[in-house]
């Protein structure tokens, strides 16, 4: 690797050989390795925004394609931001945008200053989390397609969001989340103030006159504590009796009722002892680690998020002759709809004129546009390249492949982790015995000592409750999940943590995988002695009218400068057209060779990774068009090795490619030309060596591989089915994170032994010194707290952020290795 | 010792006051987005004085 491996200044992607292309940045002309990064660092710089280059720690998504701004004229049409969009005080109207490509904090800055250069724009407020931004403007001073071509321009594409339940509800459970947890813990220090003078005067004597005062004042200052912050546990209380069933809530709910009730009798009547302190306690470090569970559970439900907004809101009716636009919702099966070159669409449905290529790469992975002739089903989500289209829907709204994707991923989310499942199922267990036994200490002590009965059985109570064996597994899980989601990997199904631990073998797919799937000019070969730059000028002339693969392939290596004329697509072979009045063909060899009188294909040039460029005088070049190896996979591999993961590719490519991208990373197995079958067969075939086998794949045809996996990771770009399909999805589409998983998941597992060993024996330990009655209630709500914050606090040591600088190290170490 | 008569109350009026800000900053969105604010410093141009922060995405009612 020589110069290739230069950086593009605005994506941080090596830049191909043989592109040269320059954005004019700040008086210098930084490289980028196609024409529409050029296009957003040229807008971004030109907009004085070039700090976001200083501050931004990620790299910026690849602009695949310079904008296109008529995309967004669409979102001027009043009916339709009526539609998308709420009305503010003022006359003012908001949208919530979702932004693809938004990936740190500075990109959030970037669209925050972009907008505000726009008149018109009253507030904007990004939110990097959940990548989604929320708009206001003054529709009488700037149009919304204005605002979103914007976007579109610094490189985070917009998608509107119309309404949005879900995501309120979310941010409505978070907000009253951590108003009750606040309560609690207000309630709660301020309780304990009042409980130290209590418990020194009891031994050291106490004026009865303030003994009555702090107590009442813990009884007023418990009460919003007791019946605000405790609501939840007593809601889901009442259910689980409902259903017939227990739960973590039934003895939580009883203890803090039965204490409290108590407390409030003693207090009032002046006799007794009070319990507030452990009323108050005990709540505020429950709903600790409820709040703490409910974090981790929202940051999941954003992958579903990004699936339902591939379907476009509006579309093309043809009625009766006449092409009107309506919104999708209101499509009906039945409906004939027009759907032109470049647009999404909207419903299934069944062509019925025109042929055509669409790509479906969103929802099976195939980058190949696939070829649509009348009565082939297209689907909701998929963009048509070819010519314009007509279709009858046969499926809309929640009928549709897209939607039952999502509805299949959100199944997926619901599922709680096999582990947690089965401490719960332990919990239950230990629960029932456990106001079993403290029925009969209770029993016990009254024929004993009638006073101390109720003291002692409440202490049994608070001392067993298994939080800390409920806590240890989820709390171990919820640090994970967020280190793991902070670094962009997002865990679907928090068990596969557990199982990746304990993974030996690691399965690759190639394409898109280890590689980036994204075709690029390699390699061009002049054949006549035209120069390089001249015979790719005269490529994408003929190919910038084109939107197959391959066509994007040429306008991401740049050059243009002439224009063509008259042009032919034959499907499937290439493109016929005139340049400077020369007829000139671009495709297969044996097509590009067609306009020559002797047809000549040069040797060498078999298979389908070479383009040829052919004029009436035979051919003019050969370009060779390749998928490019991702520049951290051979250090992946490496370091994965080095941590007991052995590597075998499984592809369905060619020999000759496998081989080569094999000995690149330094992988000794690969197996090609695979079927998914056989790829699922070899896998089995691992499995049954008694192997631990995670599977790594992008595309529909990994989907087998992937769910027959013991642990299933999927790439950020790959489809939404593979996606479906996996455990852990790489969100940054790169494969730098994964060691750092594999390591971050061992560690958990780790801890969640520690925390499990050490909860079973402080129950064990504690029951029968509280069922003798030696443990007061408060000492029990301390030793009870301290054993759930201990379980807390060393879960917490994974979402440290140690191993998230060796982690960049790491990484960087391997982007100077690229060089 | 009397005084606790008038101290207590005291203190349980700013527990009351430190809880009620604190309900209206959560309502007002202001615990919605931790991370981005960070960089809102970063911006030394002497940008229009537009509010940075949103409204709440919804408003809810701040009393329990």
């Amino acid at each position: 690797m020589t110069r290739a491996a230069e950086a593009c200044f605005h994506c941080s992607e090596p830049i191909p050989a043989g592109v040269v292309i320059r954005a004019h940045v700040h008086g210098r002309d930084e490289p980028v390795c196609c024409h529409g990064c050029k296009a957003v660092a040229e807008f971004i710089t030109g907009a004085g925004l070039t700090d976001y280059y200083k501050y931004r720690d990620a790299a910026a998504a690849r602009a695949d394609e310079p904008p296109r701004p008529d995309r967004w004229s669409a979102y001027d049409r009043p009916e339709l931001v009526e539609r998308l969009t709420r009305a503010e005080p003022g006359g003012a109207r908001s949208i919530t945008v979702l932004l693809e490509g938004l990936r740190c904090a500075a990109c959030s800055w970037l669209a925050d200053k972009a907008l505000h250069l726009q008149s018109g724009v009253l507030d904007v407020s990004v939110n990097p989390a959940t990548a989604r931004a929320r708009l206001v403007w003054d529709p009488a001073r700037v149009r919304l397609g204005d605002l979103l071509r914007v976007l579109e321009h610094v490189g985070l594409r917009p998608h509107p969001i119309s309404g949005e339940p879900a995501e309120q509800l979310a941010i409505l459970e978070r907000r009253t989340a951590l108003k009750r947890l606040a309560v609690a813990g207000f309630g709660m220090m301020q309780v304990m103030m009042f409980a130290v003078p209590l418990y020194i005067g009891e031994s050291s004597g106490m004026e009865p006159e303030y003994r009555e005062l702090f107590r009442l004042v813990s009884l007023l200052v418990s009460v919003p504590v007791a019946i605000y912050a405790g609501w939840p546990f007593y809601q889901g209380a009442l259910q689980a009796i409902r259903a017939r069933s227990i739960s973590m809530d039934v003895p939580v709910s009883i203890g803090i009722v039965l204490a409290f009730a108590a407390s409030v009798w003693n207090a009032l009547t002046g006799r007794g002892e009070v319990y507030f302190d452990s009323v108050t306690m005990f709540v505020f470090f429950l709903s600790l680690g409820r709040y703490v569970e409910m974090i981790a559970r929202h940051r999941a439900g954003s992958v579903a998020d990004a699936l339902a907004r591939l379907a476009p809101v509006t579309a093309r009716r043809l009625r009766a002759g006449e092409v009107e636009d309506v919104q999708a919702a209101e499509l009906a099966v039945g409906d004939e709809l027009l759907v032109r070159t470049g647009e999404v669409f909207a419903a299934d449905g069944v062509v019925t004129d025109g042929s055509g290529r669409v790509d479906e790469s969103m929802l099976t992975g195939e980058s190949t546009a696939i070829a649509k002739d009348p009565g082939a089903r297209v689907h909701a989500g998929t963009q048509n390249l070819g010519p314009p289209l007509r279709i009858r829907v046969d499926a809309v709204a929640d009928a549709t492949v897209l939607s039952g994707i999502v509805a299949l991923l959100e199944r997926a989310q619901a599922e709680r982790p096999r582990l947690a499942k089965a401490a719960d199922r332990a919990a239950a267990w230990f629960l029932s015995r456990i106001l079993v036994g403290a029925a009969l200490v209770f029993a016990a002590w009254w024929f004993v000592d009638p006073s101390r009965a109720f003291a002692a059985t409440l202490a049994v109570l608070v001392v067993t409750c298994p939080c800390a064996l409920s806590l240890a597994t989820p709390a171990a899980i919820a640090a994970a999940t967020s280190a793991l989601a902070r670094r962009g990997v997002l865990v679907a199904h928090s068990d596969a943590l557990e199982t990746l631990a304990k993974a030996d073998c690691v399965l690759w797919d190639k394409t898109g995988t280890l590689t980036k799937g994204l075709i690029r000019v390699e390699e061009v070969r002049p054949l006549r002695g035209l120069a390089e730059a001249e015979c790719l000028s005269l490529a994408v002339a003929l190919e910038r009218l084109s939107e197959h693969p391959i066509a994007r392939a040429f306008l991401a290596s740049g050059a243009a400068g002439v224009t063509a004329s008259d042009v032919e697509v034959a499907a499937g072979q290439g493109l016929e057209g005139t340049v400077d009045g020369r007829r000139l063909r671009i495709g297969s060899p044996a097509y590009a060779a067609g306009l020559a009188a002797q047809a000549g294909v040069p040797a060498g040039l078999d298979g389908e990774s070479w383009v040829c460029l052919g004029d009436p005088g035979g051919m003019l070049a050969a370009f060779r068009v390749t998928d490019q190896l991702r520049p951290e996979a051979g250090g992946c591999v490496t370091r994965l090795g080095e941590l007991g993961l052995q590597s075998e590719i499984v592809s369905g490519d060619e020999r000759a490619a496998v081989e080569q991208i094999a000995a690149r990373t330094g992988i000794a197995r690969f197996e090609s030309r695979l079927r998914p079958e056989a790829k699922l067969a070899r896998l089995k075939a691992l499995q049954a060596e008694g192997r631990v086998v995670a599977a790594i794949g992008d595309g529909i045809n990994d989907a087998p591989l992937l769910r027959g996996a013991d642990v299933a990771i999927a790439m950020g770009r790959g489809s939404a089915l593979a996606q479906s399909s996996a455990d852990l999805i790489l969100v940054r589409d790169s494969l730098d994170e994964l060691p750092e998983t594999v390591e971050l998941a061992r560690r958990t597992q780790r801890i969640v032994r520690q925390n499990l060993a050490w909860s079973i024996v402080y129950n064990l330990a504690a029951l029968p010194l509280a069922a003798f009655g030696l443990v007061p209630p408060w000492l029990a709500a301390i030793g009870m707290s301290l054993s759930s914050v201990a379980v807390v606090l060393n879960a917490m040591r994974l979402s440290r952020g140690s191993d998230d600088r060796r982690g960049r190290h790491w990484s960087l170490e391997r982007r100077a290795e690229a060089a | 010792m009397s005084i606790l008569y008038v101290l207590i109350p005291l203190g349980l009026v700013l527990v009351a006051l430190g809880l009620w800000a604190f309900f209206w900053a959560v309502g007002n969105g202001q615990f919605d987005d931790l991370d981005s604010p960070g960089w809102s410093v970063l911006e030394d141009d002497g940008a229009p004085p537009a509010p940075r922060r949103g409204k709440p995405a919804m408003d809810e009612d701040e009393s329990p």
